[in-house]
C-alpha cells in the first residue's frame, strides 16, 4: 500500500490508491464511447466482502450504461463506510463528502446552483436515520432531483459495531444482547414523506439493483434506493437480521423493473397484468414485472399497506415499490429558470444602477 | 427645557396594536422636513399584548446613536405608565390617553402631563374595533404635529404615498391626525418650547435598515442561492432579499425566477445548502443570528478545511443561549472568529450602519470566492432591524464579481493534470474547479485530512503541509479585509478602538470629551483578522479603550490574540444590557477611567 502514495504526487490521482486502468479493446462502450473503466474510481479501503463495494460496482455499471458524462455527476455523500464509497466510483466526477448526517443539505444547495448535474448521494443508516434523519425527511419533501442511497447494515462499522436505528427488534449484536428498539424502516418512511421514488434492493443482487439504480438515476425527483448491505465485520454471523444468510433466506422479489432507455423500443411482450411500463420525463421507461399481478406501484395507499404485511410475514420485500412521475421537482416547486443558476451570466444578475437609484425612492 | 431640532419622542403601547406604522410616519415626516432623525424599535419577544416602545431622537447635529434621555413621552400603554413617567426629563412632557383620566398615576410635578382622549375620539370617529385601535395610533401623531411643529403637508404627502393603492384609507388617516392636531391646538399651548424646524440636512440620504440594506447587496452581488432558518432579528434579510429579487430577477421571457430560496429546516441544513451551491459555482449566503452559528459550527470548520466559499450574516442578538431575542449586543465575535473544532479561525466583516451593510455583503461574496473561505458579516439587531440615515446608496456600473481563482474549461484543457491544493502563487490560495466543467477538473472536496493533492492522508507531513498553508491564507486575508476607519491626531495619547454600532456613540462621546478637554483619537475596525493599520494605531497609543457591546471584552480578546499586543494597553469598557449603546455611556466611563489612570 505505501508505494501507491508517491509523495511527489505523480501518477497519484484525487484518490487514495489508484487503479491500474487497462482496457482491453473489444471492451463494450457506451453511447459516450467510453467503456466501464472509465467509471471505476480508486480502490476500495473497505472489508473484503462488504456489501458497499458490490452497490459500487452497481453503480458504476449503471453510470456507465446510462452514458452519463463524468462530469456531469455528483457524488455526494455524509460520514461512514457507506459514505467513503463515492471515492470508489467515477473518480472523474467532482465529489463532496460533506459531514455526518448532512448531505442531504449538501446535495439541495449543490442543485438548487445547477440542476443539470445528476446527484448521487451515498448515505447509510445511521448517517441518515440516526443523525441526519431531519435532513432525510426534508430532502424527501423538496422533492429534490437526486438518486438517494442507504447502504443497510444496521450497525455502526467505523465506531466498530454499535446498532443503527435500523437494526430490527431481536436482532443480535455480535456481543451483548439483542436489540429491543423498534427499527426505523427508511421505506416506510419516505412512503409517508412523499418520496417519488421508492426501492429497495440487496446488495448481492446486482441483476436487481443495475436497473433499479437506472431508473432512480433517471426519475425526476427523489429517488430512495435502501440497499440491505450486509456488514460482514460487525452484522453478518448467526441472529443478525441484517446478514447474507438471513437476507438471503427472507428476500423476496415482489416487484423486478427494468430500465427501458428512451430510444429502445420494447420489443417483449409482456403479459397483461403482469408488465407496467411507465415513462419516466425524458421518454425512457420503467417497466414493472410484478410478482403479485394486483400490486400497483402508483398507489402510495397500497405500497404502505403491502409493506406492513410483509413486516409482519417476516419477508424482505425488494423491488420499485413505488413511483410518482407527476410530482414536480424542487425547482419546478419553487418555480426556479430552467437553465442552472450558476450559469447565470452576472449581467443578467444584476439590477443595475439606476434601479438603485429608483429603490432609493422608496427610503426617503 | 427650550431647543429646536433636538427632541427625544419615546412612544409606549401595546405590542400588535399597529403603532408602527404611526412611529414609522413620525420617524419619517421629520426626515421629510431635512432634519436628521434616529428611529430605535424597542420591542418583545412576543406576537401581541407585551409592551414595546419606539424612540424618535431629533438630531439636527445629525448624531448616530440612541439618546439618553426622553423629552416627550407618549405613553399610550396603561401597564408601563410609571416606568414611562419616570423616563421624562425634568420640564419634559407625558402625553396619554385621558379617555381613562389617571390623574393619580400620572403626579411627576417636574413634567407636563397632557392628556387627550384618543380612544374617545376615535371611537366617535370611526368603525370597527380594529380601525379604532390603529387610528388611535395614527391620532397620537397628529397631536405630535401640532406640538413639535411637524408639517402637515408632509405628514399628508407620506400618507398619500403610503396608501396610494388604497385611496380610503388615506381619506380616514389624514381624519384622525387632524383629530389629534385639531385637540392639541385647541387645549394647549402649541408649539412646545422643543420643537421642529424645516433643515436641509437630510437631501441624498435615506432611512433605511441594515437587513433591507444587506439583502439588497445579496442581489447587487450575484447571489442566487439563500437558504436560511427563520431567526430573530435576521428574518427581515431574507424578507428584503426575496423581495427584491422578485422585483429584479424574474426572468422576463419564462416568468422563471433567476434565484432559489431554500427555508431549510434548521441552520445546519442552511449553511449545508449554502457549501453544496457555493461548490457549485453559484453565490449563496445565510442570514442568522447567535444561535445558527452555534448550529452551523460543524459545517463552517468543514467549509474553512475543505476551502468551500461561504457567506454568512449573523445579526447579532443578545446571548447567551436564547438570550433576549429583540434586544442589540456583539456577544458573537469569538464564536464566529473561531467558528467549529479544530484550528480554525474565519474572516468577519463589521459593518457599522445599513450603508455598510450594503456595501459589505457585496464584498463578502468577493471575499469569500476569492479567499475560498467562509466570511461572516456581523451586524447587530440594533443596525438590522432599525431604520438608520444613509447616504443614498450607489452602484458601481464596471463593478463585476470576482469570483477568485477558478480554472475554466479551456484553461483545465490545457492541462495535463489539477491537483486541488498547491499553492501555486505563494498567497496559500489555490486554485479551485466547478463541478459539470471538465472531466480533468474533478476532485474530492472532503473534511477529513487531505494532501495538497486533494487525496485522503493520514501522513504527518501532508496533513500538515496543508494546514500551514491555510495560514498563508490567513494573512493574505490581512490584506483584503476592509480597513479600519481611523481618525487621528498626533496629540492624542489616548484612542478609542471600536467597533460596528457602536460608532455613533464613540463619535458623539468624542464631541463631548472635546467639550472636556480630553482629546482622543479613533479606529473602527471593519476586518478580521486585523490588518495592519489596526496594528499601527495601537502602537501609537499608550492607552485604548476598546468600546464593544458584550460583557467579556471580546473584540479586545480577539486583537490581542490576533495581533499579540500587550493586554494592558486595551482598556475595556463594556455596555451589555441589550439596549443600543449611547454617547452619555462612552464618555462617563472614559472620563472615569481616564481619571483612575492619571491618578494611578
Amino acid at each position: 500500500m505505501p508505494e501507491a502514495r508517491r509523495r511527489d504526487g505523480r501518477d497519484q490521482n484525487m484518490s487514495y490508491i489508484a487503479k491500474p486502468k487497462v482496457t482491453h479493446p473489444k471492451m463494450p462502450r457506451n453511447s459516450l464511447g467510453l467503456t466501464v473503466r472509465d467509471y471505476e474510481g480508486s480502490v476500495s479501503t473497505l472489508c473484503a466482502g462488504c456489501g458497499h463495494d458490490s452497490i459500487t460496482a452497481a453503480l458504476i455499471q449503471a453510470v456507465f450504461e446510462l452514458g452519463i458524462e463524468p462530469h456531469m455527476l455528483g457524488k455526494m455523500s455524509g460520514i461512514g463506510c457507506s459514505s467513503k464509497t463515492p471515492a470508489y466510483f467515477v473518480s472523474q466526477s467532482h465529489g463532496f463528502n460533506s459531514v455526518h448526517g448532512r448531505m442531504p443539505s449538501v446535495t439541495t444547495g449543490a442543485n438548487a446552483a445547477n440542476r443539470d448535474l445528476v446527484y448521487i448521494g451515498v448515505s447509510g443508516d445511521g448517517d441518515s436515520l440516526s443523525i441526519g434523519m431531519g435532513q432525510f425527511a426534508h430532502v424527501i419533501r423538496r422533492n429534490l432531483n437526486m438518486c438517494y442511497i442507504i447502504e443497510n447494515n444496521g450497525v455502526y462499522g467505523l465506531t466498530k459495531g454499535q446498532y443503527s436505528a435500523s437494526a430490527d427488534v431481536g436482532s443480535k449484536a455480535k456481543k451483548g444482547p439483542a436489540n429491543r428498539q423498534m427499527p426505523i424502516d427508511p421505506v416506510s418512511t419516505a412512503i409517508g414523506l412523499g418520496a417519488t421514488y421508492i426501492a429497495r434492493s440487496f446488495s448481492g443482487d446486482k441483476q436487481q439493483l443495475v436497473p433499479l439504480i437506472k431508473g432512480a438515476l433517471t426519475h425526476k425527483g427523489f429517488a430512495l434506493l435502501d440497499i440491505i448491505s450486509p456488514c460482514v465485520t460487525f452484522n453478518d454471523h448467526e441472529g443478525s437480521t441484517k446478514s447474507y444468510a438471513h437476507t438471503r433466506q427472507f428476500y423476496h422479489h415482489v416487484i423486478d423493473a427494468d430500465f427501458v432507455p428512451p430510444a429502445e423500443e420494447i420489443v417483449t411482450a409482456y403479459q397483461e397484468g403482469a408488465a407496467m411500463p411507465v415513462e419516466l420525463h425524458d421518454g425512457s421507461k420503467i417497466v414493472f414485472r410484478k410478482v403479485d399481478a394486483d400490486y400497483d406501484p402508483t398507489s402510495r395507499a397500497a405500497a404502505f399497506s403491502f409493506l406492513r404485511d410483509s413486516v409482519n410475514a417476516g419477508e424482505i420485500i425488494t423491488g420499485l415499490l413505488y413511483i410518482d412521475g407527476e410530482t414536480g421537482d424542487m425547482h419546478d416547486l419553487s418555480g426556479s429558470v430552467d437553465e442552472p443558476l450558476s450559469k447565470i451570466p452576472y449581467e443578467r444578475l444584476n439590477p443595475g444602477k439606476d434601479a438603485l437609484a429608483s429603490v432609493m425612492k422608496r427610503y426617503r | 427645557m427650550s431647543s429646536v431640532n433636538d427632541v427625544v419622542i419615546k412612544v409606549a403601547t401595546v405590542n400588535g396594536t399597529g403603532s408602527a406604522s404611526a412611529n414609522g410616519l413620525l420617524l419619517k415626516s421629520i426626515f421629510r422636513m431635512g432634519i436628521p432623525v434616529v428611529g430605535k424599535n424597542y420591542f418583545p419577544s412576543n406576537i401581541q399584548g407585551l409592551p414595546t416602545w419606539y424612540e424618535v431622537r431629533v438630531t439636527g447635529d445629525g448624531y448616530q446613536a440612541r439618546a439618553d434621555r426622553v423629552d416627550v413621552m407618549v405613553a399610550m400603554n396603561a401597564q408601563t405608565y410609571a416606568r414611562d413617567m419616570a423616563e421624562v426629563a425634568p420640564g419634559g412632557w407625558l402625553l396619554y390617553d385621558s379617555t381613562w383620566p389617571r390623574s393619580r398615576q400620572l403626579n411627576r410635578e417636574d413634567i407636563n402631563v397632557l392628556g387627550v382622549p384618543l380612544s374617545k375620539m376615535c371611537n366617535e370617529h370611526f368603525d370597527g374595533a380594529r380601525a379604532r385601535i390603529l387610528m388611535k395610533n395614527i391620532a397620537y401623531v397628529g397631536v405630535l404635529a401640532a406640538l413639535l411643529n411637524i408639517e402637515l403637508e408632509v405628514i399628508t404627502e407620506l400618507l398619500e404615498e403610503t396608501f396610494a393603492s388604497k385611496k380610503k384609507l388615506i381619506a380616514s388617516n389624514l381624519e384622525a391626525i387632524r383629530l389629534g392636531y385639531d385637540y392639541a391646538l385647541g387645549n394647549f399651548s402649541c408649539p412646545l418650547s422643543m420643537n421642529v424646524k424645516r433643515m436641509d440636512k437630510t437631501r441624498g440620504h435615506i432611512m433605511i435598515d441594515g437587513n433591507t440594506a444587506a439583502g439588497l447587496g445579496c442581489v447587487y452581488a450575484g447571489a442566487t442561492i439563500g437558504a436560511w432558518y427563520p431567526i430573530t432579528p435576521s428574518t427581515s434579510l431574507m424578507d428584503a432579499y426575496k423581495s427584491f429579487c422578485k422585483q429584479f430577477r424574474m426572468d422576463e421571457e419564462s416568468g422563471g425566477k433567476k434565484f432559489c430560496i431554500v427555508q431549510a429546516e434548521d441552520e445546519l441544513a442552511a449553511i449545508g445548502v449554502v457549501l453544496g451551491a457555493t461548490w457549485n459555482g453559484a453565490r449563496a449566503f445565510t442570514p442568522t443570528s447567535g444561535p445558527g452559528i452555534s448550529l452551523m459550527g460543524e459545517f463552517i470548520g468543514f467549509a474553512y478545511y475543505a476551502e468551500v466559499p461561504a457567506v454568512i450574516f449573523d445579526v447579532q442578538r443578545t446571548g447567551p443561549s436564547t438570550g433576549m431575542p429583540t434586544r442589540t449586543q456583539q456577544c458573537d465575535l469569538m464564536a464566529c472568529a473561531y467558528a467549529s473544532h479544530g484550528d480554525t479561525r474565519h474572516v468577519l466583516l463589521f459593518p457599522a450602519n445599513p450603508e455598510e451593510c450594503f456595501y459589505m455583503s457585496v464584498q463578502a461574496f468577493d471575499l469569500a470566492d476569492r479567499l475560498q473561505t467562509p466570511v461572516m458579516v456581523l451586524s447587530d439587531l440594533d443596525i438590522g432591524m432599525n431604520d438608520w440615515m444613509c447616504p443614498d446608496l450607489q452602484w458601481d456600473e464596471n463593478y463585476r464579481p470576482d469570483r477568485g481563482k477558478v480554472l475554466t474549461a479551456e484553461q483545465l484543457d490545457g492541462m495535463e493534470k489539477f491537483y486541488r491544493y498547491i499553492d501555486s502563487d505563494g498567497d496559500g490560495i489555490t486554485y479551485r474547479t466547478l463541478p459539470g466543467e471538465h472531466p480533468k477538473g474533478s476532485f474530492f472536496t472532503r473534511g477529513s485530512g487531505h494532501n495538497k493533492y486533494g487525496a485522503y492522508t493520514e501522513d504527518s507531513a501532508d496533513y500538515q503541509d496543508v494546514v500551514d498553508r491555510l495560514l498563508v491564507k490567513w494573512e493574505t486575508a490581512r490584506g483584503m479585509v476592509p480597513a479600519p476607519v481611523i481618525d487621528y491626531s498626533k496629540f492624542n495619547k489616548a484612542a478609542i478602538l471600536s467597533i460596528g454600532s457602536c460608532d455613533g456613540a464613540v463619535k458623539e462621546a468624542m464631541v463631548k470629551l472635546k467639550e472636556k478637554n480630553l482629546g482622543v483619537n479613533y479606529c473602527r475596525v471593519r476586518g478580521f483578522p486585523f490588518n495592519d493599520d489596526v496594528r499601527e494605531f495601537i502602537e501609537k497609543h499608550e492607552r485604548i479603550y476598546v468600546v464593544e457591546q458584550n460583557r467579556d471584552a471580546q473584540l479586545r480578546s480577539l486583537l490581542i490574540l490576533d495581533l499579540d499586543i500587550n493586554p494592558a494597553k486595551l482598556v475595556p469598557l463594556l455596555h451589555y444590557d441589550g439596549m443600543p449603546i449611547n454617547a452619555r455611556f462612552v464618555a462617563d466611563k472614559i472620563l472615569e477611567k481616564h481619571a483612575r489612570g492619571q491618578a494611578a
